[in-house]
């Protein structure tokens, strides 16, 4: 499974991608694909601060709902509106399927996240249960 | 013991099968000094003859036969008989909640069915598959709002029925949600002025009730326009639901909590009813209580299932939209068969009705006592006050088993003498006449300054 | 299908739209009695209030509606036809005296506010339903204001606020365990209190240790199931019951398993502080598909004041009456003095029963349970070895291996001809199914269950697919969820 060496990850399978002063958020294929269909996603408005680990929206498939942790600080400038219409976007491409982009707090905050490669092995021992 | 299906040996053989020598090995797992020694004491077993004697004893002591002038929340109409033929059928009343899909279709597409012909009477978009009650139904209507707002506080008008905002009272104290009261004027509608007074921009919502608990219908769109644009959201309680056939329905609300007892559900002393939610689809997330929706099977097949169950408590746990789990799916389906069987026209009729007896006994009653609230429409409740005590009038009505108008001090003392009456299809033109005479007859005799002790009748 | 089953076989059942789907301008199924007094004009009385059109409700004949209802129940499996093995539901026998009872003309039509003078019918039956479940329960009071367990829950938790509001000791969270049903969190959440979890120990009971460490004075309550949703009794209910009093806490006990303890046991006497029943589940009214049910809480006399408001009072007289007088109440959970109808049936259930019965009742539940057990050890995973009281717990672990999980086997026994057990849940056991029986059940019954899930077993292992794609004899097959909540349809449109 090839996860884009360009993002960062949590262990709570949310990816970021920084960009100079913005970064946009999503989360993995490893989430959706434990999720199953997913039929909705909860994402706030933007203007909203968001605080690295902690929740900012949630997830939801027919059985279960996930809540979504914020791999960095910052406010939300955009939302992608494609997704309330078609959740099932993040089934098909996880990694393209953006959620939100941000202007970061503190670039810093990336450098204790997962590298693609880490996050792959983090993933692999998961996957054991 | 007849419900239970096993004899002697039969226990003999499972208790073999399972490997022990008693029953009470099963029990071993109790710590000994709570198991109970003794039998318990209740009443002891009876036979079914005996049981239906001891609720038939229990009828005849709760005024069965007697004609009522009460409403207030809860309404007394002709129940079509083939409600009850229906859901007696056992794949009705025995069945579980839906949670397969495959073996509970019959349920699911009734719900389906209710949930389409409430947001048509009620002008919504969506409608859910029933609350607990009216009283209920409000609260969480409004406890809605305030998650849809994103604010704290909430205005009610004291014509919402009492017990409506008790239970919202308690409620919102839990909540940190407060509440103000904004009190009605003569023509029985809400006071607009101290209404705008006591909305803000913390203002979630406002409450009403229309037909409002005197029977008089608010100016719903006025008070829409004024919520919406303080950036508030409009709350409709709706008691009496027989109302929506002749009223026109509160468009201008965002959210509606309805009671739907007059639907074919039996007054039963107060319980079960059926509350009901219906709101625009846009809320339909923050919407609790369980929903039924339309899709397809493997085959394409038309099928129903309970669907958007990540607001509920069993996946959602403590982020729940509410608590509940239980609907009323037995009563929304007396419902549900209520309304099919009036339909379209019958509802109109039944309405028109209602609105006619009332009409009458208002006219009647006012010749001889003071009909309050005059100043606006009204649909089957109106408001008399009379010079003696109605308690003691009543007692005296009730000694021709007739059970007479709501006596209104214990909700509004100010209102002093003043009780409520309700008329349905179901209220004769001489039970009219009977009541109306002692008023008459009570007003004639205070005029001629001739006491009569009153014979209080507690409420 | 793959293997024959005893117990059911295909039939032709009837089709049937929806109800607007057959209506049709002038077809008509209702007729009034005409108006015995004026006409009115409905303009002249309502202006501009008046509603002109009544919109796409439905128009047809009576034998329209009877077919439409019955062809509908046909669809429905309910307990009339069969087991239910779902755990923690107690889906047993709904006596049918209870209708009759509940239909008689002064119960069926008594209004709430009548005067008490013609209401003390409706009191005694409080009364005494009231005093049969405190001698059941071994609690001091009693109020049967709540509609449904939830709402039950959400009382008891509002009582135990209000108590430790007075006490000056505001607390505020609630310990679950994490084998709770999901109301336990969610209602602690509505009442303003922040849940924390509580583990389970190896045997799925509390682990003391974990109970010991996260005790404290901002503990307002402990919410417990017992026995408790493995169907496994709680032994060290004595040290959870000292651990919490000790430090000011108060024992919530969720009578949902009530059915393995009536006649047996006491929760009052164990320790517990306040609880809830589901008249709908120990004491047999009938579940309607999903409702009403009837939630009343039972509580300890310390917690007597905040009761919801009105309390049933008796009279120097001897009558009955309410009392509204109550300064501490936490005030109404809902209108009126809750499902009355439901008190009427769980009444009539209990005086069919009386002492003996209750407890033969209790043992007979028992009895199935471990029956079943017995029968399904070795076929399928038991992931607790404790002894189970009315419910079992397995899991799909050795099945799971073929790729079958419990919501696959589950739907297959549909096939056989019995509801499904309770899948995927309680979340401590993965793949778990969870089944109870009830007393209602015969030998026979529980036999022809056994035979199924055997059978089941055996398809696993052969034909895997047959089961993973089930149920096949159904009216519809397995429904899109997925699709219905990404594009939720809620209601029928008529064509443009």
């Amino acid at each position: 499974m090839a996860y884009p060496a360009d993002f960062k990850y949590t262990k709570e399978h949310e990816w970021i991608k920084a960009d100079g002063a913005s970064a946009t958020i999503g989360i993995t294929t490893y989430a959706q694909e434990s999720l199953g269909d997913i039929v909705f996603v909860d994402l706030p408005k933007p203007g909203t601060e968001i605080s690295a680990g902690k929740t900012f929206g949630s997830v939801e498939s027919v059985k279960a709902v996930s809540d979504l942790y914020a791999p960095a600080s910052g406010t939300v400038s955009e939302v992608n509106a494609d997704l309330s219409t078609h959740p099932e976007k993040v089934n098909s491409d996880a990694h393209g399927a953006w959620m939100l982009k941000i202007t970061l707090k503190d670039k810093n905050e990336l450098n204790s996240l997962l590298s693609a490669a880490d996050y792959e092995k983090f993933v692999s021992e998961e996957g054991g249960h | 013991m007849r419900y239970l299906p096993k004899s002697a040996s039969d226990r003999e053989a499972m208790l073999k099968a399972i490997g022990v020598r008693s029953i009470d090995d099963l029990f071993a797992q109790i710590p000994p000094e709570y198991r109970l020694n003794r039998g318990l004491e209740v009443p002891r077993q009876m036979a079914e003859s005996e049981i239906v004697d001891w609720f038939r004893e229990r009828s005849r002591e709760n005024g069965d036969g007697h004609a009522t002038f009460l409403g207030a929340g809860a309404y007394y109409h002709y129940r079509p008989v083939i409600i009850d033929s229906l859901i007696s059928r056992g794949e009705f009343l025995t069945a579980y909640t839906p949670y397969q899909a495959e073996i509970s279709q019959g349920t699911l597409q009734s719900i389906f069915e209710f949930q389409t012909m409430i947001s048509e009477l009620t002008g919504m978009e969506v409608a859910n598959a029933s609350m607990y009650d009216g009283s209920t139904a409000a609260a969480e209507a409004v406890m809605m709002a305030v998650r849809l707002t994103g604010r704290r506080s909430v205005v009610v008008a004291r014509s919402v029925h009492p017990e409506y905002r008790e239970v919202l009272s308690t409620y919102a104290f839990h909540q940190g949600m407060p509440l103000a009261t904004v009190s009605f004027k003569d023509t029985g509608r809400v006071d607009f002025k101290e209404l705008e007074a006591a909305m803000n921009s913390d203002t979630a919502c406002v409450l009403i009730q229309s037909p409002n608990f005197f029977g008089t219908i608010e100016d719903v769109e006025a008070i829409g326009e004024l919520a919406h644009s303080k950036g508030a959201l409009l709350v409709v309680a709706i008691a009496e639901a027989v109302s929506l056939g002749i009223v026109a329905p509160p468009l201008s609300a965002d959210i509606i909590g309805m009671e739907a007892q007059s639907f074919g559900v039996p007054l039963g002393f107060g319980g079960p009813y059926c509350g009901v939610i219906a709101t625009r689809e846009t809320y339909v997330r923050q919407m609790p209580g369980r929903l039924v929706g339309q899709t397809t099977d493997r085959n394409g097949k038309r099928g129903f299932v309970l669907t958007l169950a990540t607001r509920e408590q069993h996946i959602r746990r403590e982020k729940a939209t509410s608590n509940i789990c239980t609907n009323q799916a037995l009563i929304a389906l007396m419902a549900n068969i209520f309304m099919a069987v009036y339909g379209k026209v019958g509802l109109k009729e039944l309405a028109k009705q209602n609105l006619a007896k009332t009409a009458y006994a208002a006219q009647q009653f006012g010749k001889h006592g003071k009909v309050l609230f005059t100043g606006a429409p009204r649909f089957n409740e109106f408001v008399v006050e009379t010079t003696e005590d109605p308690y003691a009038i009543n007692a005296r009505i009730l000694g021709h088993k007739i059970v007479g108008g709501l006596p209104l001090k214990k909700f509004y003392p100010e209102l002093g003498n003043a009780s409520l009456w309700c008329c349905t299809e179901l209220t004769s033109r001489s039970t009219i006449d009977t009541a109306v005479g002692h008023v008459a007859d009570s007003e004639r005799s205070v005029r001629n300054a001739k006491e009569e002790t009153p014979e209080e009748v507690a409420r | 299908m793959k293997h024959m089953t005893r117990k059911a076989t295909r039939h032709v059942n009837q089709n049937e739209g929806l109800i607007f789907e057959k209506s049709s301008a002038g077809k008509a199924a209702w007729k009034l009695a005409p108006l015995d007094v004026p006409e009115v004009d409905t303009r002249e009385l309502l202006g501009t209030c008046e509603r002109k059109d009544l919109g796409n409700l439905p128009e047809v004949s009576e034998i329209e509606i009877i077919r439409h209802f019955t062809r509908l129940s046909t669809w429905n499996y309910a307990i009339d036809l069969g087991m239910y093995p779902l755990g923690s539901c107690t889906m047993k026998y709904n006596p049918r005296v209870n209708e009759v009872v509940s239909r008689l003309d002064g119960i069926a039509n008594g209004h709430p506010y009548q005067p008490e003078k013609v209401s003390q019918g409706a009191l005694r039956i409080i009364k005494t339903l009231s005093d049969c479940l405190l001698e059941i329960t071994g609690m001091d009071a009693i109020t049967l204001q709540p509609a449904a367990g939830a709402h039950g829950e959400l009382t008891g938790l509002l009582l135990v606020r209000a108590y430790h509001d007075t006490k000056g000791s505001a607390r505020r969270k609630i310990l679950i365990p994490d084998s709770a049903h999901g109301t336990n969190p969610a209602t602690a959440a509505m009442v303003g209190y922040a849940v924390e979890n509580l583990k389970s120990n190896a045997q799925g009971m509390v682990d003391i240790g974990a109970l010991e460490a996260q005790m404290n004075e901002d503990v307002a309550a402990l919410m417990l199931t017992n026995p408790n949703t493995l169907g496994v009794f709680e032994q060290d209910i004595h040290k959870i019951a000292q651990l919490l009093h000790s430090k000011g806490g108060l024992l919530y006990m969720d009578g949902a398993n009530m059915n393995a303890l009536v006649g047996k046991v006491r929760p009052g006497d164990f320790g517990v502080d306040v609880m809830h029943l589901n008249l709908h589940k120990t004491f047999s009214t009938p579940h309607g598909g999903g409702g009403p049910g009837s939630g009343p809480v039972a509580i300890k006399k310390q917690l007597e004041p905040f009761l919801p408001r009105p309390v049933l009072a008796s009279k120097p007289d001897g009558t009955l009456g309410f009392d509204y007088d109550r300064p501490q109440s936490i005030g109404r959970v809902r209108s009126f003095y809750g499902n009355f109808g439901m008190f009427v049936r769980a009444l009539a259930y209990i005086l069919a029963n009386g002492p003996d019965g209750l407890s033969q009742t209790t043992e007979d539940a028992v009895l199935n349970a471990n029956y079943i057990r017995k029968g399904l050890e070795g076929t399928f995973d038991l992931p607790y070895s404790s002894p189970s009281m009315h419910e079992v717990v397995f899991s799909d672990k050795m099945q799971a291996k073929k790729g079958a999980r419990t919501m696959d086997l589950a739907k297959r026994l549909i096939d056989y001809g019995f509801h499904p057990y309770t899948t995927a849940f309680p979340l401590i056991v993965p793949g778990a199914m969870m089944i109870e029986p009830t007393e209602s059940e015969s030998k026979e019954e529980l036999d022809l269950f056994l035979e199924a899930m055997r059978s089941i077993a055996q398809e696993v292992d052969e034909d895997a697919e047959l089961v993973k794609s089930a149920p096949h004899t159904t009216r519809v097959s397995r429904l899109d969820e997925t699709a219905a909540a990404r594009k939720p349809i809620l209601r029928w449109k008529p064509e443009v």
